[in-house]
């Protein structure tokens, strides 16, 4: 740095014009308004009707081989039930290509024995076969298979005059915050996390690195202009950009898909704007260390937008990873912030999960900006 | 004109060969977040913390405890004296589920009465929430077998379940090749879009107009490096999941390599098609997040495309990457027939062809 007295004091007349004319440009580009009204609203569509963890229906099939009364009123069981989608076979062999080819979910068979076995205990009159290319789908199916065995059987014993079987033990099931189980509750707030990320991290860090491939960032380094406010020029319009496409979230969430936001207004706020923060360092720093838009590109696609998407407890369980990568989770920075929002959203203002949190968030913002201005400084000297 | 065009397709390979951060970014990263990120995409949930308020300290409710906390699925289990104090333990994440035995449940058990415990589960993760309650249950279940056999009541014991093609649940083995296709497309976009646009930007591209080469050649010079490129890249990732996460592979490798070069040829033209339509190196990489996205959570990556809506699913038809999954997964691990392996090839052969087209139109179209 110069001597220059007025580089070295901060100056608010210069930053406002920095930031006027970043703002000018960020409007210019339509891209920009892509980025920050489709993709939010496409975002919150996907996740919001198309992505789903709840099942509607499973395709199973199911072979009788000997048609009897009992099999009978199982076939009419299975029909009934909301949960399958039946075909019909008397053979296996019939539909095992079509559990081949994904097109059915399981295969129930009754054996020509059925009737025999279906009230004889300790016996196995019923044999399922399921697709276990997706083992959720395949353990969900099972369930819901079993379940309707159960109920079959306590109501064949009903109609045939026998007691009813009460089970010693059963479960009084209760899901707090999100009754209906729909995994959008919790989709549609964590997928905020990932617009701001895109927004600060990608976005952010493509503009720099153009301005440094092109070499006007030099040109601007040349001017009065110092680093910090050049810094808060730069990221201003940004930030800005980011919190408009959270609002608008937000309220598409509320109004559009129904989702309770139990917190208040204010902590929501607040929590993203420190995550906004910290990811526009991190874009900042990765556009620092390539200088160049290709490499920047691919670098906070690699680094931040699929972490967020992987470390984060947005879509997959953290705790249920290996503990190594349980370890490298610890350095994305969403994962401190999508627990806060789908708690805001769905639980309300929880201090222990909001305030570590924050935190966390503000150390590696500090982190990221503190490496930058270090690189900055030794790239110029 | 072929020598003019293996010319380019050198210097394209050589250039990219050279280029320390292509190298690290488009062949190297990606087999490695293969390896990673297949570990934290495995939806089996393990590790559960589980919160107990047990009032009725009886030999019922200890017996289902220990059955519960014998599975190797909970890892951690804290105890409490109120449900008030196990509520603000889930509003605070420190358990995902709790199990709440009141007074008198084991002596109604004992009076032949049914008893029931509260599972409480956070809504905030509903899929793990749903996935442990079904542990639970399952439990539950063969518990009631057994007191109901002790007291003489014997039921059919249920049902017989075979899975196939996976017989131990692996999650690896069904993620593996779901997330292959995935990385596969990030690496064929990267090639193809982000490339053409960079050179456009700074203006090599132009340069290359100039040359004798036809703006054709340029195409099938630039795809056909990119195409390899991919595909190297793909074929790292292929070993890497069959020898480094043991995922079987049960079909035709030649039939995975063919299904593979048409899906690369597919997304290489919709990249193409993208860097025909934006101006800057930013746009293409907007353009290609507004199409990536979508395309790969519809695909039936994370969740089952038959969660979906039916008219998404008919969307989802003309998606590369949901063809090319069933795909992967089918010779993986089912030994897909080939009739079925065509079932899928077939469209994406039409995407194939009708970006490549669009886009080289597109292309000659803003060049004149």
């Amino acid at each position: 740095m110069s001597d220059d007295p007025t580089h070295a004091v901060f100056s608010v007349r210069r930053v406002q014009g920095l930031v006027r004319k970043e703002f000018r440009q960020v409007l210019r580009d339509p891209s920009n308004f892509a980025v920050a009204v489709i993709l939010p609203a496409l975002l919150l569509f996907l996740f919001g009707y198309g992505v789903s963890f709840d099942p509607r229906h499973y395709n199973v099939g199911l072979v009788v081989e000997q048609a009897t009364p009992q099999s009978g009123s199982f076939t009419a069981a299975l029909t009934n039930s909301p949960f399958f989608d039946a075909t019909y076979a008397r053979d296996r062999r019939v539909l095992e290509p079509a559990l081949i080819a994904g097109d059915l979910h399981a295969i129930i068979v009754l054996p020509a024995d059925f009737a025999d076995q279906a009230y004889r205990s300790h016996s196995a009159p019923l044999q399922v076969i399921v697709d276990g290319s997706d083992p959720n789908t395949a353990i969900l199916v099972q369930g819901y298979i079993e379940l309707l065995w159960v109920n079959w059987l306590e109501q064949e014993s009903l109609s045939r005059g026998g007691a009813m079987i009460t089970p010693p033990v059963t479960i009084e099931h209760r899901v707090w915050f999100n009754q209906e189980l729909a995994s959008r509750n919790y989709l549609v707030p964590g997928s905020i996390a990932i617009i701001l990320t895109l927004i600060g991290s990608l976005l952010t860090a493509l503009v720099i690195a153009r301005e440094w491939e092109r070499g006007t960032m030099e040109a601007l380094l040349a001017t009065p202009v110092n680093i910090a406010e050049l810094l808060i020029g730069k990221l201003a319009p940004y930030f800005l950009l980011g919190m408009g496409s959270m609002a608008l979230s937000t309220v598409l969430a509320i109004v559009v898909f129904d989702i309770p936001l139990r917190g208040s207004p204010a902590i929501l706020t607040l929590v993203s704007a420190v995550y906004m923060l910290t990811s526009l360092g991190q874009g900042l720093l990765i556009s620092t260390l390539t200088r160049i838009q290709l490499v920047a590109a691919q670098v906070s696609i690699l680094a931040a937008f699929l972490p967020a998407f992987y470390f984060s407890n947005f879509v997959f369980e953290g705790d249920s990873m290996p503990v190594a990568l349980q370890w490298v989770s610890y350095l994305v920075p969403a994962r401190y912030f999508v627990p806060s929002l789908q708690t805001i959203f769905l639980t309300g203002d929880v201090w222990p999960i909001i305030l570590p949190n924050l935190a966390a968030l503000s150390g590696i913002a500090l982190v990221f900006f503190a490496i930058t201005l270090l690189r900055t400084r030794t790239r110029l000297d | 004109m072929l020598t003019r065009l293996f010319a380019l397709i050198k210097k394209e390979l050589l250039a990219s060969a050279r280029d320390r951060q292509t190298r690290l970014v488009v062949l190297i990263a990606p087999p490695f977040l293969l390896l990673i990120y297949v570990f934290a995409i495995t939806q089996d949930v393990t590790n559960i913390s589980l919160g107990v308020v047990d009032r009725d300290q009886g030999r019922y409710s200890r017996e289902i405890l220990d059955r519960v906390v014998g599975s190797s699925r909970f890892q951690e289990i804290l105890y409490f004296e109120s449900e008030a104090e196990l509520g603000a333990a889930i509003d605070a994440q420190r358990v995902l589920v709790g199990l709440h035995f009141q007074d008198g449940f084991s002596r109604r058990i004992l009076r032949r009465h049914s008893s029931n415990f509260q599972l409480l589960l956070d809504g905030r993760r509903s899929n793990a929430a749903q996935i442990v309650s079904g542990y639970i249950y399952r439990i539950t279940e063969s518990y009631n077998l057994e007191l109901l056999d002790e007291a003489g009541i014997t039921m059919p014991t249920a049902v017989i379940s075979r899975t196939w093609f996976n017989a131990n649940s692996e999650p690896l083995w069904s993620a593996t090749p779901a997330l292959f296709a995935v990385l596969a497309s990030i690496v064929g976009f990267m090639v193809s879009a982000l490339a053409i646009a960079r050179e456009r930007e700074l203006g090599t591209f132009e340069q290359l107009l100039v040359s004798p080469l036809t703006p054709f050649e340029i195409l099938i010079g630039k795809t056909l490096p990119a195409l390899l490129i991919a595909l190297a890249s793909s074929a790292v990732m292929l070993a890497f999941s069959v020898f480094l996460l043991d995922v079987p592979l049960r079909g035709d490798l030649a039939a995975l390599f063919l299904a593979m070069v048409v899906f690369l040829l597919s997304i290489i033209g919709i990249g193409l098609f993208i860097s025909s339509i934006v101006r800057t190196q930013q746009q293409a990489v907007i353009g290609l997040f507004i199409y990536m996205i979508p395309a790969v959570l519809l695909s039936g990556y994370a969740t089952p495309v038959a969660n979906m809506p039916d008219w998404l699913q008919l969307v989802t038809q003309t998606n590369p990457i949901t063809h090319f999954i069933v795909i992967c997964k089918g010779i993986f691990l089912k030994d897909l027939p080939a009739s079925d392996i065509w079932a899928h090839t077939w469209p994406m052969i039409v995407i194939a062809i009708a970006t490549l087209s669009i886009g080289t139109w597109l292309f000659n179209r803003r060049l004149e």
